[in-house]
């Protein structure tokens, strides 16, 4: 609008009747749209979906008879055929449906390890960009402390302590992880503190949590974001490494938990390629996923990449 | 820079000092001995960025704060809303002394109001126009009627229809609608007094105009006290009731406007006055020479002494008798003397150059 136009319209004193608020979830509703125009986003995004809906139905197809040791009648170790697609495990097994059945555990320990993660870094680093001084030197000594801490040799003791399973998987995961995403955050929030429109939110009388809240934290969201899909990723790997090496419930399924089983009862030996591939396929396809949406969102939410 | 007008505009506007208030009425805002040191870094000494400074802003008065930049005229600014500490003196508002507990502040900020320099940057880019003009309002639970108060602020502030502005974001405006999303964030509140650095310094001159008519329009409607700090000479002369020039940390010159930029005292302000182009024949201008004013190294005695041109002019029994260079000056008091400068005294005085 020019100046001259504001001129000659006139001046309303007061507000029109109905005041229209902007309609909410606009911002959203644009990210859509620009995600869609990026087909290796949808793509990852479609993996996802694809894996979560078999995860969460399941139930619907797979009973505790077709996964139970004692109860399968299935021929050993056999190749992939008509009745099982992917063949056999040395049990009798589908391979097929422990597959499907695995990815429950897997995705769930890889989203808590990375909610938990994420909520908790990102506190740490948040509040340790905003207060700065004492408080953040000394939360930023604690994230020092812990990134100096072994994952594996961590994991193994959480195990001995909490007993194996998915749940001394999942604190060993996030305790290790976190340190990376409060570093990360934190920068990002001194960034975010320097601009102007904090020091107005400031002179307008917002105190330090809803400063925090309201206008560093949306502006420190889409890092947030970017790096949790990474960090999902990196929690599958982590969750398939640790139950690998023995340290997760011989009683569950998870992919890591499978390729342990194949490796340890002859799979190798007996060329049971069926056995082993599957899992770990659907590992980096899954990661892969992540690391496309994660991409992706990251274009979207930063145009400025474009052009890198 | 706006150029000034000649002197038969000033005589018009020398005519209405009526709204200039009483002295013994209580100033909206007051500085006084305020100081504002720095600590220094990376081997450099303390920064004194405001040095003993007294200001006084009066209810429903304009004041114009002017200096080139590293002055300290933004840090006294800030230190004036309460988001600097200051590290000596007293900030005053309505008479009483600064409370600096979290909970007066934000009272304080109720009323008191500070608008950024860069439009662009004060604006959150998560938020359009509608939640960045209803952040202080929101602050200050003033939810009852927040469409409404939103709205009216957007229209006061000239972004009008303003239902065609609450949806944007800051991206999708121009400069000057950004600082209007700002003032209308500003307005938003009621503020009684507004303390605004380098407000228009961003935009261009006709949108500039507007936002200048804005402030003397608030005043007068609403009797907002503000303080506006500016490096712009033209500005001060359109909207200010009254002007202090600073230098180093500290105010070298003040005055109503008719006194300090038509008859400047002290040698700084008739160097700034003395580069505007006046049309004049024999127009010369006085630029100052020597280095940048640093506050980590304030000069002994007059610190405006080693650029000065009337030092550099002096006889030797002058410099002698003013000792520019050892003598420190006193700090100007609202109350006492316009200008600080050791060589004002009559017989000494070179001849004024506007």
């Amino acid at each position: 609008m020019s100046a001259a136009q504001t001129a000659t319209e006139p001046v309303h004193a007061e507000a029109p009747a109905a005041a229209p608020v902007p309609p909410r979830f606009a911002a959203a509703r644009r990210f859509a749209r620009a995600f869609r125009g990026r087909p290796a986003g949808v793509a990852g995004l479609s993996i996802l979906l694809l894996f979560t809906l078999l995860a969460l139905l399941a139930p619907a197809f797979i009973g505790p008879d077709q996964l139970d040791v004692t109860k399968v009648n299935g021929p050993l170790l056999a190749a992939p055929s008509g009745s099982y697609p992917l063949g056999t495990d040395q049990a009798g097994r589908s391979v097929l449906l422990l597959l499907i059945w695995g990815s429950r555990e897997s995705l769930e320990i890889g989203v808590l390890a990375t909610v938990l993660t994420v909520v908790f870094g990102s506190a740490i680093g948040i509040v340790a960009g905003h207060f700065g001084g004492f408080v953040g030197r000394a939360l930023m000594h604690v994230t020092d402390w812990f990134i100096a801490l072994p994952s594996l040799p961590l994991a193994i003791s959480l195990a001995a302590v909490l007993g194996q399973g998915s749940a001394s998987i999942t604190i060993a995961i996030a305790v290790t992880s976190w340190t990376a995403t409060a570093r990360l955050v934190r920068a990002q929030t001194l960034a975010v503190e320097a601009r102007p429109f904090v020091e107005r939110a400031r002179a307008l009388g917002a105190g330090n949590w809803q400063i925090m809240l309201r206008q560093v934290l949306p502006n420190v969201m889409p890092l947030i974001l970017v790096s949790s899909t990474l960090t999902v990723a990196g929690s599958l790997l982590s969750e398939a490494t640790l139950t690998f090496l023995g340290l997760g419930s011989p009683t569950d399924v998870t992919w890591g938990e499978m390729i342990h089983d194949a490796f340890f009862g002859g799979a190798f030996t007996a060329d049971a390629w069926w056995y082993l591939l599957p899992p770990g396929l659907a590992i980096l396809a899954v990661v892969l996923g992540f690391t496309l949406t994660g991409r992706a969102v990251e274009h979207v939410l930063d145009p400025r990449m474009e052009n890198k | 820079m706006t150029p000034i007008p000649d002197r038969s505009g000033a005589e018009a506007r020398a005519d209405v000092p009526a709204q200039v208030p009483a002295p013994e009425q209580t100033p909206a805002l007051e500085a006084r001995d305020l100081s504002v040191v720095y600590p220094g870094s990376r081997g450099r000494g303390p920064a004194r960025a405001v040095d003993g400074v007294n200001l006084r802003i009066g209810k429903g008065e304009i004041v114009a704060l002017i200096g080139e930049s590293g002055c300290g005229k933004s840090t006294l600014a800030r230190a004036l809303v309460g988001l600097v500490r200051p590290t000596g003196g007293q900030v005053l508002s309505q008479g009483r002394p600064l409370d600096y507990s979290a909970k007066a502040l934000k009272q304080y900020r109720r009323h008191t109001q500070l608008v950024l320099q860069d439009p662009g940057g004060a604006l959150n880019p998560k938020q359009n126009v509608y939640d960045a003009v209803a952040l202080g309002p929101r602050l200050h639970r003033l939810t009852e009627g927040l469409p409404e108060r939103v709205h009216g602020a957007l229209a006061r502030a000239g972004l009008r229809p303003p239902e065609a502005f609450v949806g944007r974001y800051p991206h999708e405006l121009s400069g000057g609608q950004q600082q209007r999303a700002v003032i209308a964030g500003v307005l938003a509140l009621d503020p009684m007094v507004m303390v605004a650095d380098e407000p228009v310094a961003s935009l261009d001159a006709s949108v500039r105009g507007e936002i200048l008519k804005l402030i003397l329009h608030l005043r007068d409607e609403l009797g907002l006290s503000a303080l506006v700090v500016s490096h712009d000479l033209g500005l001060a002369w359109n909207i200010a009731d009254r002007v202090a020039v600073m230098y180093l940390g500290r105010v070298v010159e003040q005055g109503t406007v008719e006194e300090v930029l038509l008859h400047p005292k002290h040698p700084y302000t008739q160097a700034l006055l003395s580069v505007i182009p006046n049309g004049a024949e024999d127009w010369r201008p006085t630029l100052l020479t020597g280095e940048p004013p640093d506050p980590t190294a304030i000069p002994a005695g007059c610190r405006f002494h080693p650029r000065c041109g009337r030092w550099a002019a002096a006889s030797e029994a002058d410099r002698a008798a003013a000792a520019c260079d050892r003598r420190e000056l006193p700090v100007l008091t609202p109350d006492g003397a316009r200008a600080a400068c050791h060589l004002l005294e009559p017989n000494t005085l070179l001849p004024e150059t506007v």
